[in-house]
């Protein structure tokens, strides 16, 4: 059921930031996605990797804390001010998004995008590597899972068995880990590139094409013809949306047209990395801002091409922890503890930041020195496994996790 | 993706079982070419096994003693390879700098950027200059071609693991003209040799210090603007460019006193000394470790970054305290030596034995390292100071090496895949751009990859869908003689349909 808020932010805000509404934005007696949908009412997540352990309180800036400021003398984000292009655009008195990713307010304002704030992994590991398999694989401190959290959750559906091979894509030249697993899924970078050479073109290249078929005898060669047969890039951007000309954005317009083919798409996986800022970070401007212009435009350009099929499609951000609090010695900040998140989609209460803020006075610090946690990622995966994608049992796909707090976000 | 996983990691198992217990010498040698090197050319099986496979082994755990004058010379194509940081940085400088030296202003919105670009390649090229984009080329292929030809296949396999398990990013600002010298002078005359000199030449090595960050790293009482004014004296004059760079130096310390950068410690390569380079993630060092480390190491940077590029230890810089590294104290008032202490404590320590020893069997065995063999590598460490050569020795003598299990167990890199399909159909390349763009479209784009760990070792890495289709595309392509710079003679197949399919065959991905 669609809050008040939801719809009047809608109506208002969404209209003057965008000049269109996505029709669905306005729909009053819209029911989410009823379990079992599918076709076009499928249940689509788009999850989305930012490698390197991305600075959450450079993204969502919590201006209002007295301890910021102090804590990131050169590359703190200025407190909002009106009309300037420099300081934090302010979320709600005490949050502010970085300026760089401005075109993300008007998905806030609309009510389709959240944040959830000192959010990550309990493991307290500062290895990007560690860090990042924990979030993959689901299981924090736990070595000996094999398979990733998403491959788990198609696992487990019940809706498995002899779907698409479009099921679940990665836009990334290796399989990431958290789509590794038994459950087929496919990685490829370029849809256009994913051909064999010689496919239908009669005479001894097509006596090829089935020798290399029958030799391999896999989904990979069913997922080619299907592909040919929906054409997915024939899909140019709608909605006056431009997707910057950057992989990241590239790989979030391939995940578009796969959508709009209707070829059973449920999980889409893209990664964006960078994200160790360890020296010159930046502030308002600079080497950060930078990475967050190229994330938040290609996520703004995907909500805006998509328009009225985003009613049914949750954006998911991650990364694997947060940056240390206090600015090092090199204008950049070395690793910490937790960070920030965005949720993005039609089914998502947003134009909030979600999660208990725990402050950034000396003692309040994990450590000393690092943002402390108060929303385990799983808490939040778990929310939109079971609200927007209707598993059933969560315990499956976090080995070892009791459900902790429900934030609301769905 | 399911089914490709299955066809590559559960038929070996399978056929394991049900496989003789010894492996026949064929196979051996096979096996041979295919782990110290990339692949058997036609007639190496033959050769290797007529010569004895240990005679082969001993060869080319000898690099020194083996003749490679072929390569040398389809080498020379490629004049970067033997420039050091200082002519890199003055022969192939950023666009906007050699703009600057020939005296162009910088073109504005609605200038004519077409003549302002034609206007600059032709100032570069009186100059003698070329695009640093071409080091990075010339890097790539002087590393394919010697995958494909040199004579010393096991030093060109090995310069790829530790270029890979040292790694740094070409791309990321300076190391566009640190990573050449960084391959050819601190990985190269060390792939064989001590670990220890291995990890103490990436230490000082320029492209480390500036990839991990750790050139910035100082004591937390730095006066950085001192540093940086100290710096623009020390130019040399005889540099033409040198009141040019003195002026920008100057005015780098004027904007550090402006902004007054509060100076402090950098963990980046404190971190990921002991996580990736010496005792892994779970090797027993903590938070507090990686302080003390960065510490230590605090004044180890880069003397003249953008003109001459060497490593520096600057007094001014380091912190002078005690430090305790992982139980050892470092007494105060210590110098370069107490990062120098660190890298012998690291290199001396059980935990780097056994991460690099799980690393070089998980290489060259299988995917899933035998412990016992991990174990017998890891002592062979601590009994020889770390020796390289003779920790490889231990894995090619071992009993788990020459077995049907690890016989095909690992999944080829895309440059093995497309080093060794070159090697089989007797291929004629010089090494052109096309090649290393395929490698990036396989998974593999040689010297960039961005984060330190290096390229995954992992068949689950390597093989997915859309590098599947890259791959038997090459195969194809390779055999109808399409890819550019590179013919092949196929005198060991049918036609080119049969040398396509058997490049590209779930069995020829393996190794």
């Amino acid at each position: 059921m669609l809050s008040r808020r939801f719809f009047l932010k809608s109506a208002g805000v969404a209209a003057a930031s965008f000049g269109a509404v996505p029709s669905f934005l306005l729909r009053t007696a819209y029911a989410q996605n009823p379990a079992g949908a599918s076709g076009k009412d499928r249940p689509i997540l788009i999850a989305i990797f930012q490698r390197g352990a991305a600075d959450g309180i450079s993204m969502v800036v919590p201006f209002g804390d007295p301890n910021y400021a102090v804590l990131r003398p050169q590359i703190g984000i200025p407190s909002p001010q009106q009309g300037s292009a420099e300081t934090a655009l302010d979320l709600d008195g005490f949050f502010g998004l970085h300026p760089a990713l401005g075109s993300l307010k008007p998905i806030y304002d609309s009510g389709h995008l959240a944040m959830v704030h000192a959010v990550g992994s309990p493991d307290n590991s500062r290895s990007h590597f560690d860090a990042q398999d924990y979030m993959e694989s689901g299981a924090p401190g736990n070595k000996s899972i094999s398979d990733g959290w998403l491959n788990r959750y198609m696992q487990a559906d019940p809706r498995a068995k002899g779907t698409s091979p479009f099921r679940a894509i990665a836009l990334s030249s290796n399989m990431p880990r958290s789509l590794l697993g038994v459950a087929p899924a496919l990685a490829m970078t370029k849809i256009q590139d994913f051909d064999v050479r010689g496919n239908g073109r009669g005479g001894s290249s097509g006596d090829l094409y089935a020798a290399f078929e029958s030799m391999w005898h896999n989904e990979t060669f069913d997922a080619i013809k299907m592909l040919k047969d929906a054409n997915p890039t024939r899909f140019q951007p709608e909605n006056g949306a431009v997707y910057p000309n950057q992989p990241f954005s590239q790989s979030l317009q391939q995940i578009a047209q796969i959508i709009k083919a209707d070829v059973g798409l449920e999980v889409a996986f893209a990664d964006l990395s960078g994200w160790d800022t360890h020296a010159n970070q930046g502030a308002a401007t600079g080497q950060l801002s930078q990475r967050l212009r190229e994330f938040g435009d290609g996520i703004s350009a995907l909500y805006r091409d998509l328009g009225d099929r985003m009613r049914n499609v949750v954006v998911l951000t991650m990364t694997e922890f947060g940056r240390a609090m206090k600015q090092n010695g090199s204008g950049g900040t070395d690793h910490g503890h937790a960070s920030a998140l965005f949720v993005a989609g039609g089914p998502i209460k947003g134009g909030k930041v979600y999660g208990k803020w725990p402050g950034l006075a000396q003692d309040k610090l994990f450590e000393g020195r690092d943002l402390a946690l108060t929303t385990d990622f799983r808490d939040v995966f778990s929310e939109i496994l079971t609200k927007h994608l209707h598993t059933a049992d969560v315990s499956k796909i976090f080995p070892g996790y009791k459900p902790g707090q429900t934030l609301g976000i769905l | 993706m399911r089914s490709i996983l299955l066809l590559l990691l559960v038929l070996p198992v399978v056929s394991a079982s049900s496989a003789p217990r010894e492996l026949t010498e064929e196979q051996k040698a096979t096996h041979a070419l295919n782990r110290l090197g990339y692949g058997p050319r036609p007639g190496d099986v033959a050769r290797v096994e007529s010569m004895g496979i240990r005679e082969y082994i001993e060869q080319q755990l000898h690099p020194e003693q083996i003749g490679d004058n072929a390569t040398d010379s389809r080498l020379a194509m490629f004049p970067s390879i033997h420039m050091n940081a200082d002519e890199l940085l003055e022969r192939y400088p950023q666009p906007q700098q050699a703009a600057r030296q020939a005296g162009l202003q910088k073109a504005k919105a609605g200038d004519n950027l077409k003549a302002d670009r034609a206007q600059l390649q032709n100032a570069m090229q009186q100059n003698g200059q070329q695009r640093p984009q071409l080091l990075l080329q010339e890097l790539e292929s002087q590393r394919i071609i010697r995958a494909v030809y040199s004579e010393r296949q096991l030093q060109e396999v090995m310069t790829g693991f530790w270029f890979n398990h040292f790694n740094v990013d070409w791309k990321k600002g300076q190391d566009k003209w640190f990573t050449t010298e960084y391959e050819m002078n601190a990985i190269r005359p060390h792939v064989m040799g001590k670990f220890k000199d291995l990890l103490m030449a990436t230490a000082k090595s320029p492209a480390m210090l500036f990839y991990l960050d750790n050139h910035l790293s100082s004591a937390p009482n730095t006066n950085t603007s001192l540093n940086a004014a100290a710096a623009a004296r020390r130019v040399n004059p005889k540099n033409p460019l040198a009141p040019l760079i003195q002026a920008r130096t100057a005015a780098a310390a004027n904007v550090n006193k402006g902004k007054a950068r509060n100076p402090g410690i950098n963990e980046n390569y404190g971190r990921e000394l002991m996580e990736l380079h010496t005792m892994g993630v779970d090797g027993g060092y903590t938070q507090k470790d990686v302080q003390e480390v960065a510490r230590s190491f605090t004044g180890w940077t880069i003397d003249q970054p953008r003109q001459s590029a060497e490593f520096i230890f600057r007094p001014a810089m380091h912190d002078r305290g005690e430090k305790v590294v992982l139980g050892h104290t470092i007494r105060a008032g210590g110098g370069i030596e107490d990062g120098e202490q660190v890298i012998d404590i690291l290199a001396h320590h059980p935990s780097t034995a056994r991460f690099i020893s799980t690393k070089l069997v998980r290489y060259f065995v299988s995917d899933n390292p035998p412990q016992s063999l991990i174990d017998k590598v890891a002592a062979t460490y601590m009994k020889t100071d770390g020796d390289i050569r003779e920790m490889l020795r231990t894995i090619f003598y071992s009993e788990e090496f020459m077995s049907p299990d690890a016989y095909q167990e690992k999944s080829k890199s895309a440059l093995e895949y497309v080093a060794s399909a070159i090697r089989a159909v007797n291929g004629e390349t010089n090494g052109g751009p096309r090649l290393a763009q395929l490698l990036g479209k396989m998974g593999q784009p040689l010297y960039q990859y961005v984060a330190p760990t290096g390229f995954p070792d992992r068949a689950d890495y390597w093989i997915s869908d859309g590098s599947l289709v890259e791959r038997i595309n090459f195969a194809v392509n390779l055999t109808l003689n399409k890819i550019p710079d590179t013919r092949v003679q196929l005198t060991t197949f049918r036609d080119p349909n049969s040398a396509a399919l058997y490049l590209g065959s779930p069995e020829f991905q393996k190794r």
